[in-house]
């Protein structure tokens, strides 16, 4: 060893040793990951590590929810806007199977989560004690990776690996169950080490160039090349590398829910939305084009619909970094398997600028006839009572399409996917594969913390918001600025529209009653407002926009409104409803 | 696409809860595990499974890629029968009076190639190894002289054409993946991959 190596070997090195508990490791270790919020809930198993927190106060905020799946909800919606891990505490038992909901959310939607649960004493494992539950198992199917510390040094080097898991290749939900003996345990601190290789790890797989050359011969070759987009854009954060390929190759191209915002709304080549309540255009056109081209997305079954009959015509390029998503349900053709952030500029590189205007117009033609049977009637009703969509349309207008937009799950989450305009990434938080009740509101809190100089607004339903009320208490007590917009239609809406399609309109148990949502509002010392003219609609949300700090606005809408364009389960895309 | 035995090989990290997690991705599915094996490997401290279902190729093989996909596992083949050694073993213990007694017995048994594993005054236990069937005809012929216990084990299987595991991990250990450990070597073989 040359001194030169020896004297920067010994730089790196800690100057000494220290001794550290268990629980001082776990927040040592958050700040070198650049975690700045921790949102959590206290209990008996996790007491060490809220003492040791008490000291961290100025490195670390944490952010005290209601309840521990508002916790790591908020958690999502953090790591959603600000492309960060989201960090959730939760103590042992209920506070840890609290966490199932959201990790089972973040799981299937991707987000990089890192869950600390408390556990009972490594003595008392398995003897049924006080708030003792088999975390491991219970979370195993939900999280990308999770572990049980019973030992104090163990904690560094298993944190290093749970972020590094968390946010690298498809980010996931990592759960570190930690033992109170192994929290309150001192151990000779010998310095964080950050995780970059595991060796039964691949997160990014290597890039098959043959692959890459055949996807762009089949797309130079093509008549009617269609370019559909998923979440991988912005987990790759490749929004430019993907708008360059699409400009270049002159492409149509058609989001995913999850997709949502990595292209601006008003791109030129943007047609709409996939899917069950998805655009009418981008439906139809799926069983017209040549070639397919999937970008960070999974053909959900609510994007395909009908697999028999999705798409039979194309060919079809895949390209996504997780291997398992080639060929799990639609079968590629060429699949470009990798980084999008990789692969996408050498898929540019090799195609040939091409002039789509004639393919790209009949999308716009499909268009018209979507605006005239649906759209348009959606935002310029006639009706006495409002529609969802003209209430997000005025939203558009104020916000100009700056703002975060978070929705919960139901009708008015197709609503807003449908209608809300985005100007940039990272803007739409939704739960769009688990389809989570209860999510918005505190995945909003969440979002604001991960992105606190711009507007978040919460589209809710009057069926979500009651889930998870709770957290308005987080609101009150922490500041978020959190814009609260309930759209109430007095049902279960979305469940309500299918028992009218295809139950025979037998209503049973849509019918949902509310508080009065301002008064409970005002009881968490929140300024709030109710509607249910059209006149009041823009001064109201005006007045919620500027309001300086969180504002609730409840919107009374039609009580029988459906949905539509609509691809019925069962049927093909092709054969998407407009009434 | 027809349903046929694959056995599935995994190479894993030896840690704790790996089976559940494994185990986990066929029970989510409704598919049967009909024999499962771990055992160390050839290479030290790397775990290996072995795992038997009665599947098809397209199920087995999006199952393997759900099962890579997991953390602590390092790789996973599946195999039909014709491309594999097999073995299960199986454990007998049949009174000792009928031995004795029965000189079909006595014979079944060694045409089966059976050993002695224990002698007692009141029974004795035979051990056999082979292929499935064998041992369930042995078992049924046995089952007509007071079987007084039978167990068989989960097979455990070679791979005729691997060339084991020592190499791959070397690429494995590597930060830069390198194309040796063919992460996507399935896709090659994927029939309808547009060729130039």
């Amino acid at each position: 060893m040359s001194t030169l190596e020896k004297t920067e070997k010994e730089q790196t090195a800690p100057a000494t040793t220290q001794q550290l508990s268990g629980s001082q490791a776990v927040l040592e270790a958050l700040i070198h990951e650049g975690v700045d919020t921790i949102f959590g809930y206290p209990g008996g198993a996790i007491m060490p590590i809220y003492d040791a927190l008490y000291d961290y106060n100025d490195k670390l905020t944490h952010i005290l929810v209601r309840h521990e799946q508002g916790g790591i909800h908020a958690a999502q919606g953090y790591a959603r806007t600000s492309n960060r891990v989201g960090v959730a505490f939760a103590t042992s038992g209920p506070g840890a199977t609290n966490l199932v909901t959201g990790l089972a959310d973040a799981m299937i939607d991707s987000n990089p989560i890192v869950c600390i649960t408390g556990q009972v004493f490594a003595s008392l494992l398995g003897t049924d004690a006080f708030q003792e539950t088999d975390v491991i198992n219970i979370t195993t199917p939900v999280t990308k990776w999770n572990y049980q510390v019973t030992d104090a040094t163990e904690i560094p080097g298993v944190l290093a690996k749970a972020f590094y898991i968390a946010r690298t290749g498809r980010p996931g939900p990592v759960l570190i169950d930690i033992t109170k003996n192994a929290q309150l345990q001192l151990f000779d601190y010998k310095g964080y080490e950050f995780c970059n290789h595991i060796r039964s790890y691949r997160p990014k797989p290597i890039v098959r160039h043959e692959y890459v050359e055949q996807a762009a011969q089949l797309i130079n070759e093509a008549k009617k090349p269609f370019v559909i987009f998923g979440q991988g854009v912005i987990l790759g954060k490749a929004e430019q590398e993907f708008k360059n390929f699409i400009e270049k190759g002159g492409f149509p191209a058609a989001t995913t829910v999850m997709g949502l915002s990595a292209l601006e709304t008003d791109h030129p080549q943007h047609v709409g939305m996939l899917g069950m309540h998805g655009n009418y255009a981008p439906n139809v056109m799926t069983n017209e084009c040549d070639v397919l081209i999937a970008i960070g997305m999974r053909f959900d079954d609510r994007v395909t619909g009908r697999l028999d009959k999705y798409a039979k015509q194309a060919k079809v390029v895949h390209l996504d970094i997780d291997p398992a998503e080639i060929d799990k349900n639609v079968k590629a053709t060429v699949p470009v398997w990798g980084d999008c952030k990789e692969t996408l500029p050498l898929l540019t590189n090799l195609i040939s600028r091409v002039d789509h205007s004639n393919w790209l117009q009949e999308f716009r033609e499909l268009e018209k006839e979507e605006i005239k049977e649906v759209i348009y009637d959606e935002l310029n009703p006639t009706s006495d009572v409002m529609t969802m969509g003209e209430v997000i349309n005025v939203l558009n207008e104020l916000t100009g399409g700056n703002a975060v937009i978070v929705t919960d799950v139901g009708q008015h989450q197709m609503v807003t996917c449908r209608y809300a305009k985005f100007n940039s990434s990272n803007s739409n938080v939704t739960s769009g594969g688990l389809g989570t009740m209860g999510f918005g509101l505190p995945a909003a809190i969440g979002a604001w913390y991960g992105a606190p100089d711009r507007d978040v607004v919460a589209i809710i339903g009057d069926g979500g918001i009651q889930m998870t009320i709770q957290e308005l208490g987080t609101i009150m007590q922490f500041g978020a600025k959190v814009k609260i917009l309930i759209l109430n239609n007095e049902f279960l809406g979305m469940v309500r529209q299918w028992q009218q399609l295809f139950h025979d309109r037998r209503y049973s148990f849509v019918n949902i009653t509310s508080p009065d949502f301002v008064a409970v509002a005002k009881g968490y010392y929140i300024d709030g407002n109710k509607i249910s003219e059209r006149k009041d609609l823009r001064n109201a949300l005006k007045t919620m926009l500027d309001h300086d700090g969180s504002y609730l606005l409840e919107v009374m809408v039609g009580k029988e409104n459906n949905v539509f364009p609509m691809v019925a389960q069962g049927t093909s895309v092709s054969e998407i409803r407009l009434k | 696409m027809e349903k046929q035995e694959y056995t599935i090989t995994l190479y894993t990290e030896n840690s704790i809860g790996m089976i559940g997690r494994i185990s986990g991705i066929f029970s989510r599915r409704k598919i049967n595990i009909e024999s499962l094996n771990t055992s160390p490997s050839e290479v030290d401290g790397i775990h290996r499974f072995t795992i038997l279902i009665t599947e098809s190729e397209e199920v087995v093989r999006k199952l393997c890629r759900q099962i890579e996909k997991q953390v602590e596992v390092l790789k996973a083949y599946f195999n039909t029968n014709d491309e594999l050694i097999w073995q299960e073993q199986a454990l007998y213990k049949v009174p000792a009076h009928v031995i004795a007694e029965k000189a079909y017995v006595e014979r079944l048994l060694r045409q089966y190639g059976a050993n002695v594993v224990v002698i007692r005054n009141d029974y004795i236990v035979f051990e056999t190894a082979g292929h499935r069937e064998e041992i369930d005809r042995l078992t049924e012929e046995l089952g007509k002289y007071k079987l007084i216990e039978f167990v068989r084990g989960a097979r455990i299987a070679i791979i005729k054409e691997s060339a084991g595991f020592h190499s791959k991990l070397i690429q494995f250990e590597k930060t830069e993946p390198s194309p040796e450990i063919v992460e996507n070597e399935f896709l090659d073989q994927q029939d309808n991959v547009f060729t130039m």
